[in-house]
């Protein structure tokens, strides 16, 4: 082959892309390049979050870039034979990756640059406007930067949806001292995956979400609480830390403008209650995540004391965007008080799982079977756990509920951190309450008496229901136990846990009652 | 790897130091020692509190606290299996059985976040998607070998 300059390939380094041989397909590849004297430049970026195509390779042509997938390491050979370099057409071939429907229509904001740029590269961040957002910050006041916030109606990420600008503007108010700006990136729910994926795929977004939350309360110190079941993630997150130190984004003089900011990363140790605002505060001072009483509230009393701002990874994320475009920009989508968009991450039993970022509003059926495209077992769907663990079952009949967070409240159900579990027939309800109660018990910081007993009095009382023993009155007890949960207990843990167990029992009674019968 | 002596008793003071003998570091520090040790050794534990100036009852505290930390060797290779909802729904019980009856050791977790790509497990910190009970048993002949 004549002399040319390098093809640029891309083979997502996403952990759950090489969860299924996104390190094997890239190894091949350089292999049978080297070997074919073919000059490549291949790029780990992170991955678009279409998991049902990955290993997903792409190679950047004229046109744009071009997508093989899902691609194993014995299908390389045959990419090289139909010189898929210059975009030649394979049974793999998927066509412009921009243009696959699934990716074509989502609205990527927060996620505009993951699985687009070399996730460690500066100078590819801010060719595709990374950045912008941080020095308009910089130029600002604080004033300023918490009212864009404020007015772009961005709300807690995590699930508990507070006003991120109402949060900031507490931090702001307090006297001038040591504050510090904490990301939630203890992703714990079941059926989310978003912040791995940003971390992975664009950690310096996070970072400069972190910077401008800073510089817009006063807060010279952050740190990023990773999930222990991330490492990957941990890892980018420390080297991308790395990254912005040297360039001097990190530090004393923040890009010239005398800001000072640090961030610190911290690893979790595999407990899920870490999760829960002043669980973590607590983790991060080196103690046992055990909840504290609110108030005083993080953003007055919070990391040793101090003013504390904590939000989800995602939050923090959507910062940079809403600095570089404007509030008005975000605002304008989403609807009701659910403004710009949210990451919803299909789980489960789906053919199509993956990231999908649109704005609040998309209802569950669109999600669901326009881009989930269904069970991946064949099978019909039975409920969809919305929201993680804690999160309501909710039944094929309310698939039109729109996503947002009252409109979910209202049918019921929470949006949380945005996850969808899908269950398909076959799934035993009574089953799935009981394990929601001894998910409680497992992870219950064991502070509060509702949570830490009642949990494991509702699963000894579902382990009765599933052997018929007094099913009635045993059903009757469940729900007192479910109501002193919700209303005595400290956190969302023990007050979140009857919402799938009494959701499974309102929607799919015949589960329980099937029980009674033998 | 896994023995305690006072050569190591040196090395948990290293690396407590490494982070100041901060109080506020003692997750990391743990972590760092499990990492090296392979476990938490109970002379490790008393060096740390000595290193940080906190009592051996804080810090049993939290080492029991965490579902990460533990006070002995692993018996086998370093296998979780993710048992939360959406591996749930894919069959992650059926894995579970199936390294129950192989005698696999391994831990649950809640969750590995591949939930699109499940069942998943993490081997040594790998993870792993769409397992089922033949690729569970070939990725850990492999890491037998």
């Amino acid at each position: 082959m004549m002399d040319q300059s390098a093809i640029t390939l891309y083979v997502p380094g996403d952990s759950a892309a090489c969860s299924v041989g996104a390190d094997e397909v890239a190894q091949r590849i350089s292999e049978i390049a080297q070997s074919k004297n073919i000059h490549i430049k291949l790029i780990r970026n992170g991955t678009r979050g279409m998991f049902w195509l990955e290993p997903l390779v792409e190679v950047q042509t004229g046109q744009g870039r071009l997508a093989y997938g899902p691609v194993t390491p014995d299908d390389v050979e045959s990419l090289f034979e139909v010189d898929f370099l210059h975009g030649k057409l394979h049974e793999l071939a998927l066509g412009l990756t921009n243009e696959i429907p699934y990716f074509a229509r989502q609205q990527r904001l927060t996620f505009a640059r993951c699985g687009i740029t070399d996730p460690l590269c500066l100078v590819d961040y801010e060719n595709h406007g990374g950045l912008v957002g941080l020095r308009k910050a910089l130029a600002d006041t604080p004033e300023q930067i918490v009212e864009t916030v404020t007015q772009s109606g961005l709300r807690g990420r995590g699930g508990a949806g507070f006003p991120t600008g109402i949060k900031w503007k507490t931090a702001l108010e307090q006297p001038a001292g040591q504050k510090y700006i904490c990301a939630n990136a203890d992703e714990g729910d079941s059926g989310t995956f978003a912040d791995r994926i940003l971390m992975e795929g664009d950690p310096f977004c996070l970072l400069e979400g972190m910077v401008i939350a800073g510089r817009a309360v006063g807060a010279s110190i952050g740190y990023i609480y990773v999930r222990s079941e991330y490492p990957d993630a941990a890892q980018t997150m420390r080297r991308a830390v790395d990254i912005w130190r040297a360039a001097k984004l990190l530090g004393d003089d923040i890009d010239g403008s005398g800001q000072a900011f640090e961030i610190h990363v911290r690893m979790g140790a595999g407990s899920y209650i870490c999760g829960e605002d002043t669980s973590m505060l607590e983790s991060i001072e080196g103690k046992r995540g055990q909840v504290k009483v609110k108030p005083p509230i993080p953003a007055i009393d919070g990391l040793f004391g101090q003013p504390t701002i904590i939000n989800n990874v995602l939050s923090l994320a959507s910062i940079p965007i809403i600095l570089a475009k404007g509030a008005d920009f975000y605002r304008d989508f989403g609807q009701g008080r659910s403004r710009g968009t949210q990451a919803f991450q299909l789980g489960g039993d789906i053919a199509c799982g993956g990231l999908v970022e649109t704005a609040f509003g998309i209802t569950m059926r669109e999600l669901i079977e326009d881009f989930g495209q269904g069970s991946r077992s064949g099978k019909a769907i039975r409920t969809v756990q919305a929201g993680g663990p804690l999160g309501a079952y909710v039944p094929v009949s309310d698939f039109d509920m729109q996503m947002d967070y009252e409109k979910m409240t209202e049918a019921g159900a929470m949006l949380g951190h945005g996850g969808l579990v899908v269950f398909s027939e076959g799934v035993n309800m009574a089953a799935q309450a009981r394990f929601a109660m001894q998910f409680c018990e497992i992870e219950s910081c064991g502070k509060c008496t509702p949570c830490r007993i009642g949990s494991v009095r509702g699963k000894e009382t579902l382990d009765k229901i599933m052997v018929g023993e007094n099913v009635e009155q045993n059903l009757e007890l469940l729900d007192e136990i479910c109501e002193l949960l919700t209303k005595g207990s400290l956190c969302a843990m023990g007050g979140l846990t009857p919402m799938p167990v009494q959701s499974a029992i309102q929607h799919f009674r015949e589960d329980f009652a099937q029980q009674a019968k033998e | 790897m896994i023995a305690t002596g006072p050569a190591n008793q040196d090395r948990v003071r290293q690396i407590c130091l490494a982070y100041d003998a901060q109080p506020s570091a003692l997750i990391e520090i743990l972590h760092q020692v499990q990492d090296e040790f392979g476990f938490l050794p109970k002379d490790a534990l008393v060096e740390i509190a000595d290193a940080l100036n906190i009592s051996r009852a804080d810090i049993y505290g939290v080492v029991t606290f965490y579902h990460d930390f533990r006070r002995a060797p692993l018996t086998g290779i370093d296998l979780k299996i993710c048992r939360a909802e959406a591996c749930q729904a894919v069959g992650s019980q059926k894995l579970a059985e199936h390294a129950t009856t192989n005698n696999y050791t391994f831990t649950d977790a809640y969750c590995l976040g591949n939930c699109a790509l499940g069942p998943a497990v993490m081997i040594d910190k790998k993870l792993y998607g769409r397992v089922d009970a033949d690729r569970l048993d070939q990725l850990l002949r492999q890491k037998g070998e």
